[in-house]
C-alpha cells in the first residue's frame, strides 16, 4: 500500500524542515523517500497548503494506573456532565477530567496525538496500568515506573549498597513492570509521610531510613544514566505547590551535578514568597536555571481554569491539598511497600489570586525558556487541566493578543504581579512542532516517532492553518497512525490498537535471589507473578510491544 | 383535544423516553409524535413502535398501559400536564422546572431528581431516592412539590435544597439524608437514621421514630406553619386527623455533625 500526501507544508524539526512544501510518501505504515517513477500510488490525499506535522506525543499524562480509576470512581458527576454516545465504530464513554480509557484514546487521536506516556506507574500496579493503557485505543503508550519511595530501594540506599546493585534493581524493575523510564515522586517523601513526617525538603532526612531526597535523586539519576535509559530521570520534586519551593527546585537542579534530569510539571515547583500574600512567581529564576543547565529538561504542567481532578503519587502534598478539595471529597492511599497515592478533585478559578498566578507562572515559563527542545507542552493531565485543553493552551502560546485578553480577565492582583503582559514572545508552528513532537520523541528515545524522515513510523497529523490556533489544533483534517487514516476532520474513522513502548536494560540476574526472599517476606504477590510478561500485554489488548534500544 | 398514547407492545428492556413531555409535543400531530426517536436498550426506535398515538399536542399528554419499564418520562419539562394511567418507571420528571405530572399507579426509584419546579402527584407508591440528588451531586431538588399518597423507600429527599416532599404512607431509612433545606412530611412510619447529615430544613413525622444520637431534643410545640400545611394536604385527600393539626410536636435539632440547624418534628399524641 503506497499513500501520497501531496502538497502539504511540512514542519519536521527533527530533520530541520521548517514550513517547506513537500510531498510525503507512506508505504506499509512507514514514511519512505520518493518512490521510483512509475510506482503505483494506491491513494493520494491532496493536502495542498495544509500544515503537516508528525503525530503529537504527550510525554506526561495520567491515563492509567490505580489513581485514575479512583478518580473515575470518585467523580460520577464528571461522567454525568460529559457523556459520549457510541457511534458505528466507537464505543460509548464519559468523563471530562478523568475520561474513560476508550474516550481518552479517541479524544487524543481526534486532536492529532498518536502517543501518550503515563508518568506514574507503581511497580505493584503495573499490571493494572498496562490493562488501562491497553484499553486506550489507537495511540501508542508507555509508562515510567515509580521508584525512590519503595522500601527495597530505600533499604539499599540506607544500607549503603554499591551503585551497581542499585542499577541492577532499577533495571530489573523496568523489565518486570514493562516501563520506558524511571519516575521519582517527592523523593523519600511519600515514605516519610507514612512515618508521620509532613514535609521533606531536599536535605531533610527521612526519619526511618535516614536518607535525604538529594541522595535518592543522585542515586536514581546515576542508575538511569549508567543503564543507558534514554529518558532522563523523570522528577516530581520536593515541596510541590509550597510557596517558596523555587529555592528547592533550584537546589535540585544543582544537586544532580550535571546528570540528565527531567523536571516535570515545574509550574507547581516555581513559587516564591514575595508580595503581600507571600506567594509570587519564580518563573524567571527557574527559566534562567533551565536555560543555563543543558542537562535539564522540563514540562510545564500548565493549569487552565475550570473543574478538574488532581491525581498524584505524592501523598504528602495531596494530603495538604485536600482542604481545598472541590467537590469536598478526596482519597489517600497507602500502596504496600511501593508508595501511595492521593486523589483530590479541584477547581481552578480565574478570580482566585493563587490560581490566576499559577496560570501566569506556567505561561511565563513557556515564554522564558529559550530552547523548545527542552520544554514540553503538558497540563499534567488531569492535574492542571484535562488534556482536551491543549489547543487552547497552544493558542495562548502562539497568540500574544489573545493571551493578553485572557490576562485581563483573571484576578487583577495576580495579573499585576506577573510579568506576563511584558512578554512578547509568540511560539511559531515550528517551535510547537518541536515541543509537541520532535523533542518528546528525542527525550524518550523513540527514534522512529516524532519526525517525518524516511523510515519513521507514519504517524502524521494534517491541519488547516487558521488564525485561531485553538480551532486549528482542536480538529486536524487528517490523522494517520502507522499509515492508517484514523481520524478525519476531528472525528475518529478507524479504530486501531496502539503499541506499547518498553525498554530492556541489561542487569545482573543475580539480584532476583535477594528480591525473591524479600518478596516472600513482605509483598502481597510472588516475584514470578509480579513480573509482567509480553504476551500478557498483548492479551490485554495492546497492538504489540516495541522495545526501544538503550544508549 | 389532548394527546393520548396507549402502549400496544410492552418493551423487553427499558425505554428511555425523555423526549415525551407535554411541552415538547405542543403543536405535533399524531404522526409527528409517532416518529419521535426514543431509546430501547441500546437501539434507537420510535414512539410509534410501542405506542398508538391519538390527538394533537396541546400541552396535555396522557399515557396509558404498563409503563413501569419506561424511564425518564417528563424529564426536563417546564410546562403542561402529563397524566400517566398506570405504573411508571424510574427518573420520572428528572430535572423538571414546571408543569404537572399525575400518576395513577406506582412509580419507580428516582422520582423528580434535581427538579427545580412544578408538581408531581403519585397516587400509589414510589421506590428509592424520591426528590434526591444524583450520585456525586451535593444538591438535590431546588424547588417544586412531590406528593406521594403511598409509601416511599430509602433516601427520600437526599440533598434536598428547597421545595416540599409529602409521603402519605411510610418512608424507608435515611429520609432527608444530607438535606440542605426544604420540607419533608411523612404521614406514616419513618425509617431509621432520618436527617443524617442534614444542614437545615424540616422533616415531619406523625409517628415516633428512632433518632440518631447526633440529634437533641428541644421542646414540644405546635408550629403555626404546620397547621396551614396539613390543612392544605387534607384538601388534597391526604389522611390527616384533626388532632395532628392541633396537637403538639416534639422538636429535635440536628444533625450536630453539621452545625445543628436542621429540625425533625415528631407528633406526640
Amino acid at each position: 500500500m503506497l499513500i501520497k500526501l501531496s502538497g502539504g507544508i511540512v514542519y519536521d524539526p527533527a530533520n530541520g524542515i521548517n514550513g517547506k512544501r513537500q510531498d510525503i510518501y507512506v508505504r506499509d505504515g512507514r514514511i519512505i523517500d520518493k518512490p521510483v517513477a512509475g510506482s503505483k500510488i494506491d491513494k493520494t490525499y491532496n493536502i495542498a497548503g495544509k500544515v503537516v506535522m508528525a503525530g503529537a506525543i504527550d510525554i506526561h499524562t495520567h491515563i492509567g494506573g490505580g489513581k485514575v480509576n479512583i478518580a473515575r470512581i470518585m467523580l460520577p458527576e464528571d461522567h454525568r456532565h460529559d457523556s459520549v454516545r457510541k457511534t458505528s465504530i466507537t464505543r460509548s464513554g464519559c468523563g471530562h477530567a478523568a475520561p474513560s480509557t476508550l474516550t481518552t484514546g479517541y479524544r487524543y487521536t481526534e486532536m492529532g496525538y498518536t502517543a501518550c506516556f503515563e508518568p506514574a506507574m507503581l511497580p505493584i500496579n503495573a499490571r493494572q496500568a498496562h490493562m488501562e493503557m491497553a484499553d486506550t485505543p489507537i495511540v501508542d503508550k508507555g509508562a515510567y515506573v515509580l521508584l525512590g519511595n519503595d522500601d527495597y530501594f530505600l533499604r539499599m540506599l540506607a544500607g549503603r549498597k554499591d551503585q551497581a546493585a542499585i542499577s541492577d534493581y532499577v533495571a530489573w524493575t523496568i523489565q518486570a513492570s514493562q516501563a520506558l523510564g524511571i519516575k521519582v515522586v517527592n523523593p523519600g517523601g511519600i515514605s516519610a509521610f507514612k512515618f508521620n513526617q509532613r514535609k521533606l525538603d531536599l536535605d531533610e532526612t527521612n526519619v526511618y531510613y535516614n536518607v535525604t531526597p538529594r541522595e535518592i535523586l543522585k542515586s536514581l539519576a546515576k542508575a538511569v544514566h549508567d543503564l543507558g535509559v534514554p529518558h532522563p530521570l523523570h522528577v516530581h520534586g520536593c515541596n510541590l505547590g509550597v510557596p517558596g519551593n523555587l529555592r528547592t527546585t533550584l537546589d535540585t537542579i544543582k544537586s544532580i551535578e550535571g546528570l540528565p534530569m527531567h523536571l516535570t510539571h515545574i509550574q507547581f515547583h516555581s513559587y516564591g514568597t514575595e508580595g503581600d500574600r507571600n506567594f509570587s512567581s519564580g518563573a524567571a529564576q527557574i527559566a534562567e536555571a533551565v536555560n543555563k543547565n543543558k542537562n535539564i529538561s522540563i514540562d510545564v504542567g500548565q493549569i487552565l481554569f475550570g473543574q478538574t481532578v488532581t491525581a498524584s503519587g505524592d501523598t504528602m502534598r495531596q494530603y495538604d491539598g485536600h482542604w481545598h478539595a472541590h467537590p469536598k471529597k478526596w482519597v489517600m492511599m497507602d500502596i504496600e511497600c511501593d508508595a501511595g497515592c492521593g486523589v483530590v478533585p479541584f477547581q481552578y478559578q480565574d478570580k482566585s489570586f493563587v490560581n490566576a498566578l499559577q496560570w501566569a507562572i506556567g505561561l511565563e515559563l513557556f515564554l522564558l525558556v529559550d530552547d523548545p527542545w527542552r520544554i514540553f507542552l503538558t497540563t499534567d493531565h488531569p492535574n492542571g487541566a484535562p488534556f482536551t485543553t491543549y489547543p487552547h493552551l497552544i493558542r495562548l502560546l502562539m497568540d500574544r493578543s489573545f493571551r493578553n485578553d485572557m490576562l485581563s480577565t483573571v484576578n487583577k492582583a495576580a495579573a499585576k504581579s506577573s510579568i506576563l503582559a511584558s512578554l512578547d514572545r509568540e511560539y511559531s508552528l515550528y517551535e510547537i512542532a518541536i515541543m509537541t513532537r520532535a523533542a518528546p520523541a528525542r527525550s524518550l528515545g523513540l527514534r522512529d516517532r516524532g519526525h517525518l524522515g524516511s523510515g519513521a513510523a507514519a504517524d502524521i497529523t494534517v491541519y488547516t492553518e487558521h488564525k485561531n490556533k485553538e480551532r486549528m489544533f482542536a480538529k486536524p483534517d487528517y490523522v494517520f497512525k502507522d499509515g492508517e487514516l484514523v481520524a478525519k476532520s476531528g472525528k475518529v474513522v478507524k479504530i486501531t490498537k496502539g503499541s506499547t513502548h518498553t525498554l530492556r536494560p541489561e542487569y545482573d540476574k543475580g539480584i532476583e535471589k535477594s528480591l525473591n526472599t524479600y518478596f516472600d517476606r513482605y509483598m502481597s504477590i510472588k516475584l514470578e507473578n509480579f513480573k509482567l510478561q509480553d504476551d500478557e500485554i498483548i492479551e490485554l489488548g495492546s497492538g504489540d510491544i516495541i522495545i526501544q534500544p538503550c544508549n | 383535544m389532548s394527546l393520548e398514547l396507549s402502549m400496544h407492545t410492552p418493551p423487553e428492556v427499558p425505554l428511555e423516553a425523555e423526549l415525551l413531555t407535554p411541552d415538547r409535543t405542543v403543536g405535533m400531530d399524531s404522526n409527528a409524535v409517532s416518529g419521535i426517536a426514543i431509546q430501547h436498550g441500546n437501539r434507537q426506535v420510535t414512539v410509534g413502535d410501542f405506542f398508538t398515538v391519538k390527538g394533537k399536542g396541546e400541552g396535555e399528554l396522557h399515557l396509558e398501559g404498563d409503563l413501569s419499564r419506561v424511564k425518564h418520562l417528563g424529564s426536563g419539562m417546564s410546562s403542561g400536564s402529563l397524566y400517566i394511567h398506570g405504573d411508571v418507571g424510574e427518573h420520572l420528571g428528572a430535572g423538571m422546572s414546571g408543569g404537572k405530572i399525575v400518576i395513577d399507579g406506582n412509580a419507580g426509584s428516582w422520582v423528580g431528581p434535581e427538579m427545580s419546579g412544578g408538581r408531581i402527584i403519585i397516587k400509589g407508591d414510589a421506590k428509592h431516592l424520591v426528590g434526591s440528588a444524583y450520585r456525586g451531586s451535593a444538591v438535590g431538588i431546588t424547588g417544586g412539590e412531590i406528593y406521594i399518597h403511598g409509601n416511599v423507600k430509602n433516601e427520600t429527599g437526599h440533598g434536598m435544597r428547597n421545595g416540599l416532599i409529602v409521603a402519605g404512607g411510610n418512608s424507608g431509612d435515611f429520609t432527608g439524608v444530607n438535606m440542605l433545606a426544604g420540607t419533608i412530611i411523612v404521614l406514616g412510619e419513618m425509617g431509621i437514621r432520618s436527617g443524617a447529615g442534614m444542614k437545615r430544613g424540616t422533616i415531619i413525622s406523625m409517628h415516633p421514630t428512632e433518632m440518631l444520637p447526633t440529634f437533641s431534643y428541644n421542646c414540644d410545640f405546635n408550629p403555626i406553619f404546620l397547621r396551614l400545611m396539613l390543612r392544605a394536604l387534607q384538601s388534597q385527600n391526604f389522611n390527616i386527623e384533626d388532632k395532628q393539626i392541633t396537637g403538639k410536636y416534639q422538636r429535635w435539632s440536628g444533625d450536630s455533625v453539621e452545625m445543628n440547624r436542621g429540625e425533625i418534628l415528631i407528633f406526640r399524641e
